[in-house]
């Protein structure tokens, strides 16, 4: 009888995930409907001490698995390590968020498990059977799809940025369970020799609160300096249109829409960007949306808040000391 | 080098999502392309051709209709393709699509196989990683670029705020991030001799499979488009007045600043 939720937590030098501890927050909401218990599982290396903290949010039970070979996060060792976990104990529901770790490591496991995968997912609740369903958006957030799944478990990830963290609760205890990893040579076919972190001080694209973001109107890549200025005033990640990438004025990985990152931020800036329905779809579930656009007729002022027509080059340095005001008051 | 790119033929990126009668996403009159993640699966392939020589095949599961997408594929300089399609695989789930894909696999000789990191319809960004469980083998999600050396590749791939150098061995599942190459477009040559290459069409019962077995994982309760926004407040005026009014509503009246 499959019993229990988990979550999955990511971290990375004893810091944990932001997007863990919104998946967290929001699986104990719905433990504490179905009253069933919720774990967390944490692998790492030296991670003990990160078990108070997960119990805080609301784990009832941490799984540690600590192991020197777990310090980086690779597909084989991660796999084999929660494989054998789940099928020792059986949850009902995995769930973890949708990170680059989380992209790669939850359809491995679903497939070594045999089951299905909800990737993605905006929107989670459960129906009358206590199962967990799931929505999550489609055709780069252009439409959704409920899905669920009648095979146990069912493995989700969660889209950061969507749910609360919860306020943690430091009188909350949890029951640690420490297991050993067994790791296979097989699982080290492919090994992390190096890892380059940007040197950038702005937050992740699909973490970020606000995001200040430039199409075809920026111009060219030495104009993008007036929206990093502005960025770290309200402390934003910078993001970019199609068009301005494909102009070769800005990384790929600045990318906004169906064929780059999709974000859901409180906040999102859209400078000197038409609103192309492929860019639509990827940021059309940010909170609220403010539209810099010298031509009256862009699509982007159809939907967004607010809506300045005129030169972004003169508005935003102009809106960064606005923001440079509020900021000190 | 033998290599097998793995193609998802999907609505294009422009297209507008309409749910029909029936409750299901209508395709009537969508231009369908090669999902724009594969191209650089593609390319990569047909790079990796020209340095080491060694056959492209391309792989897809879909309906008829999507012979168009390998052709596309052929005609930028693939060499065979394989279309998987059977009225039983009308609604897979990933890891239906990984188990059909395993097994038309299976039967080509493969050093590396290259997919998409995600299929722009569904979204999922599962069917490379699972097929790569499937067959045993490791894999790389989201890569950046690739080096080969005898058996051995070398792979940068894309992580949260930066990116990972990978080393692994071969045979190799990897799956292709925007920023690995550019993809070239099918030449007037390319698309005459895409004409005369081989598309082997399969169903399940030529890899040895039944529907009844491949009964998806997931179910799909219901489709559903997002509430429209409305254009909310113009605020006009001079620049440094418009600057002002946006910093004080962001402020006070949207509370996110």
């Amino acid at each position: 009888m499959a019993k229990g939720i988990w979550v999955i937590i990511e971290q990375s030098k004893s810091e944990i995930r932001k997007v863990s501890l919104e998946v967290l927050s929001q699986t104990r909401i719905i433990a504490n409907e179905t009253g069933e218990p919720l774990s967390a599982v944490i692998l790492g290396k030296g991670i003990a001490e990160l078990a108070d903290k997960v119990a805080a949010y609301g784990a009832d039970k941490v799984y540690l698995v600590d192991d020197e070979k777990l310090e980086n996060y690779t597909t084989g060792a991660y796999t084999s390590v929660l494989n054998k976990l789940i099928r020792q104990e059986e949850p009902q529901a995995v769930l973890m968020g949708n990170t680059a770790v989380g992209k790669d490591l939850a359809p491995r496991l679903a497939q070594r498990l045999g089951v299905g995968l909800a990737s993605d997912c905006t929107g989670m609740e459960i129906d009358q059977e206590n199962f967990l369903k799931f929505k999550r958006p489609i055709y780069g957030g252009k439409a959704f799809a409920d899905v669920t799944s009648n095979v146990r478990p069912i493995l989700a990830t969660i889209r950061p940025n969507i749910f609360p963290v919860a306020a943690p609760d430091e009188s909350r205890k949890a029951e640690v369970v420490n297991e050993t990893a067994t790791i296979d040579p097989a699982d080290l076919r492919a090994i992390v020799k190096d890892i380059v972190m940007a040197t950038s001080e702005r937050p992740e694209l699909i973490e970020a609160e606000i995001i200040i973001s430039g199409g075809r109107g920026m111009k060219g890549p030495e104009n993008y300096k007036i929206l990093e200025e502005c960025a770290d005033v309200i402390g934003a990640a910078v993001g970019a249109s199609r068009a301005a990438v494909d102009a070769g004025w800005i990384e790929e990985k600045f990318q906004v829409g169906q064929t780059g990152k999709t974000v859901s931020p409180t906040l999102y800036i859209a400078c000197g960007i038409s609103g192309a329905i492929q860019h639509l779809a990827g940021m059309g579930s940010s909170k609220v949306i403010v539209a810099i656009n010298k031509d009256p007729e862009a699509n982007i002022f159809n939907l967004a808040d607010y809506g300045i027509v005129g030169d972004l080059f003169e508005i935003v340095p102009l809106l960064t000391e606005e923001f440079k005001k509020l900021k000190s008051e | 080098m033998n290599i097998v790119v793995c193609l998802k033929q999907t609505f294009d990126t422009e297209a507008k999502i309409v749910i029909d009668g029936s409750g299901n996403i209508d395709s009537t009159g969508v231009d369908q392309i090669i999902n724009p993640y594969d191209e650089f699966a593609i390319e990569e392939a047909l790079q990796l051709k020209e340095k080491f020589g060694g056959e492209v095949t391309v792989v897809s599961m879909g309906p008829e209709k999507a012979e168009a997408a390998i052709r596309t594929a052929l005609a930028m300089g693939c060499d065979k393709g394989v279309l998987i399609t059977d009225p039983g695989l009308e609604n897979p789930d990933e890891w239906v699509t990984a188990e059909v894909l395993s097994k038309a696999i299976a039967q080509i000789p493969y050093d590396i196989i290259l997919v998409g990191r995600i299929a722009v319809d569904f979204g999922a960004s599962q069917v490379g990683v699972r097929l790569a469980d499937l067959l045993d083998i490791p894999s790389v999600s989201s890569i950046l670029k690739l080096e080969i050396d005898g058996d051995k590749a070398t792979v940068t791939r894309e992580i949260d705020g930066g990116t990972e150098l990978i080393e692994l061995s071969l045979p190799a599942v990897l799956t292709a991030q925007k920023g690995l190459n550019t993809p070239r477009y099918p030449s007037m040559m390319g698309i005459m001799k895409a004409k005369k290459k081989e598309v082997k069409v399969l169903n399940l019962a030529d890899l040895g499979l039944n529907a009844s077995d491949l009964q998806p994982k997931m179910t799909v309760q219901k489709f559903s488009l997002p509430t429209p926004r409305t254009a909310g407040k113009k605020i006009e005026g001079e620049p440094a007045e418009v600057a002002a009014e946006l910093a004080k509503l962001l402020r006070e009246e949207a509370k996110v600043i």
